[in-house]
C-alpha cells in the first residue's frame, strides 16, 4: 500500500480517558474534542503545532460522547451520558456554558446543527430523537420529540442545505425526517446494515450518505425521485465489505476531495475514493490509503478539515488525537 | 440480588474447581518472551462471583478453560460464557463482570470479545449485542450502582 496517509501530529488530549469524537469549528480554525474524562478541550494551531486553547469543564457530570460547532462557529454543542446537551458561547478565546437543554431520559449520544443555525438536533439511548429550535435571544425550544427508532439512536446529521435530517440506531436502522405541518415525521428508513449502525455523513451535495456499522462494512445511499410522492427514496447503491477488521465506528466525507475516511475498532483509518467514470448507480469504491495502527487502540472519530484539503483528525481509546494528512497517487 | 427473593436457579450444578497452575522455570525468567495463554486468562476470570449464589464462575461451569480463545500476537482475547439456565436474567451481568476483569488486567492493546456459549440462551443475540457494545458498556460503568455490583462479583473471596 502507498504511504499516502501521512503523520502530521499527535496530541495526548484526553489523558487516562477516552477522546470519543473531535469536530472541526466551520472555518477550520479549531478542533474540539470530548471524552470519558467529561472535559471539552479546544485545539488551535500556533505556527506548525495544534496547542490545546481552552479546557471546557463542569458543563458535564459524565462522559460528552460528541461535540458540534453551530454553522456560525459562534457557539458549540456538547451532548453527555449525563442526559444533557450544553450550549457553550465563544467569547473572544474563551467558551462559556449559555444553556443546558434537559428532557432526554438517559445518556444523549450526539448533537448537531441545521445548516441554517436555527434547529438543533438530539438523540439519546431512550430510542428518540428531539429537534430544538433556537430563536435571536438564544432561547432553546424542543419542537418535536420523534420516537421512530425502537433502540439506542447513536448518531443524528443534517443535510448540507436543506431541512433533512438523519439518524442511525441500534436497531440497525436509519432514519430520514423532514418538517411536516410543523411536526417532523420520519419519511424514510433505511435498512441494510445487519447490527448497529454507529455514524452518517452527508457527501458535499447532499445527495449521497455514508454509513458505517457494527456489521464490519460501509453502506452508500442515493437519492432518488420520491415514487408515491409520499415517502422519500433513498437506496443503498454501494456496500464496503471485507476491508474492516472491527467495528466502524465513524465515517468522515470530504467535501472538498470527495474522500472517505473510515474509523474503525481494529485501530486502522482508511481512506476510499469513488472512480468517478463509473455508473453513478453503482459507483465502484477503492482503498487509497491505510494507516494499520493509526493508533494503539480502537479509533472513534475520523473528521476532513473543511478549508483545508486533505487534512484529517482522528481520535482513539487511548485519548490522543491524531493529524493526517491525505496525499493522493498522481 | 439473593436473600430474601427467589433463586431464579434454586439447584445449580456444581463443578470442581480446577488446581493452582504450575509454574515452569522459563515463565519465571523475565528474559523469556512469555505470551498470554488461555490458562492465564482463565486464571483471571475463574474465581468470579456468581451475582446469586456463592459460588465462582467455575464452580457453576459457566466459564471453561476450553471456552477462551486468547491470541497475544494478535491481541485478541475471546471468552464464552455459559449461564447456568437459558432464561438465566443475569447473563448480562455476568457476561459485563467478565469484560470488566479482563479490561482492568489485561494490556490496553488487547480487544475483548465476551460472548454467551452458542444455543445456551434464548437472549443470546441481544445480550451479545449489548456486551459488544462499548459506547454501552462504558455508560453502564459510569452508573454507580451497576458498578458496585459488577464490583461485588468480582471482589475476592475468602474460602
Amino acid at each position: 500500500m502507498k504511504e499516502a496517509l501521512s503523520l502530521v501530529q499527535r496530541l495526548n488530549a484526553h489523558p487516562d480517558s477516552r477522546c470519543w469524537f473531535v469536530s472541526w469549528s466551520p472555518n477550520g480554525a479549531l478542533l474540539a474534542s470530548c471524552g470519558g474524562d467529561k472535559a471539552i478541550r479546544i485545539w488551535g494551531r500556533e505556527g506548525d503545532s495544534w496547542i490545546c486553547k481552552s479546557v471546557l469543564q463542569d458543563g458535564h457530570q459524565r462522559t460528552v460522547r460528541k461535540v458540534a460547532w453551530s454553522p456560525c462557529g459562534n457557539y458549540l454543542a456538547s451532548a453527555s451520558f449525563d442526559a444533557t446537551t450544553c450550549i457553550w458561547k465563544k467569547k473572544n478565546d474563551d467558551f462559556e456554558s449559555l444553556t443546558v437543554l434537559e428532557g432526554h431520559e438517559n445518556e444523549v449520544k450526539c448533537v448537531a446543527w441545521a445548516p441554517s443555525g436555527n434547529l438543533l438536533a438530539t438523540c439519546s439511548r431512550d430510542k428518540s430523537v428531539w429537534v430544538w429550535e433556537v430563536d435571536e435571544e438564544d432561547e432553546y425550544e424542543c419542537v418535536t420529540v420523534v420516537n421512530s427508532h425502537t433502540q439506542d439512536v447513536k448518531h443524528v446529521v443534517w443535510h448540507p442545505t436543506q431541512e433533512l435530517l438523519a439518524s442511525a440506531s441500534y436497531d440497525n436502522n436509519i432514519c430520514l425526517y423532514k418538517e411536516e405541518d410543523d411536526d417532523w415525521e420520519c419519511r424514510a428508513t433505511l435498512q441494510g446494515h445487519t447490527s448497529t449502525v454507529w455514524s452518517l455523513c452527508f457527501d458535499a451535495t447532499g445527495q449521497r450518505l455514508a454509513s458505517c456499522s457494527d456489521d464490519r462494512t460501509v453502506r452508500i445511499w442515493k437519492e432518488y425521485p420520491a415514487e408515491s410522492g409520499q415517502d422519500l427514496s433513498w437506496k443503498c447503491i454501494c456496500t464496503l465489505s471485507g476491508y474492516h477488521g472491527r467495528t466502524v465506528y465513524d465515517v468522515s466525507w470530504c467535501r472538498l476531495t470527495g474522500a472517505l475516511a473510515t474509523a474503525c475498532g481494529d485501530d486502522a483509518v482508511r481512506v476510499f475514493k469513488d472512480d468517478e467514470t463509473t455508473n453513478p448507480d453503482e459507483p465502484v469504491f477503492s482503498l487509497a490509503a491505510q494507516v494499520n495502527k493509526a493508533h494503539s487502540q480502537d479509533v472513534n472519530c475520523v473528521s476532513w478539515h473543511p478549508k483545508e484539503a486533505g487534512l484529517l483528525a482522528s481520535c482513539s481509546d487511548n485519548g490522543e488525537i491524531a493529524i493526517w494528512r491525505f496525499q493522493e497517487d498522481k | 440480588m439473593s436473600g430474601g427473593t427467589r433463586l431464579e436457579n434454586a439447584n445449580p450444578g456444581i463443578f470442581q474447581r480446577s488446581g493452582e497452575r504450575l509454574l515452569t522455570a522459563s515463565e519465571e525468567d523475565e528474559d523469556v518472551h512469555d505470551p498470554i495463554d488461555d490458562r492465564e486468562i482463565f486464571d483471571l476470570i475463574r474465581s468470579i462471583n456468581d451475582p446469586e449464589h456463592p459460588l465462582s464462575l467455575e464452580e457453576l461451569n459457566v466459564v471453561e478453560q476450553i471456552r477462551v480463545k486468547v491470541n497475544d500476537a494478535e491481541s485478541t482475547v475471546g471468552v464464552e460464557f455459559t449461564p447456568t439456565i437459558p432464561h438465566c436474567s443475569m447473563a448480562t451481568l455476568i457476561g459485563l463482570s467478565i469484560k470488566v476483569k479482563l479490561l482492568r488486567s489485561l494490556p490496553d492493546r488487547f480487544k475483548i470479545d465476551v460472548h454467551i456459549t452458542p444455543g445456551t440462551h434464548a437472549s443470546e443475540e441481544a445480550v451479545n449485542k449489548q456486551l459488544a457494545d462499548k459506547e454501552r458498556v462504558a455508560a453502564a460503568l459510569e452508573n454507580a450502582s451497576l458498578l458496585e455490583v459488577v464490583n461485588q462479583c468480582l471482589s475476592t473471596r475468602s474460602i
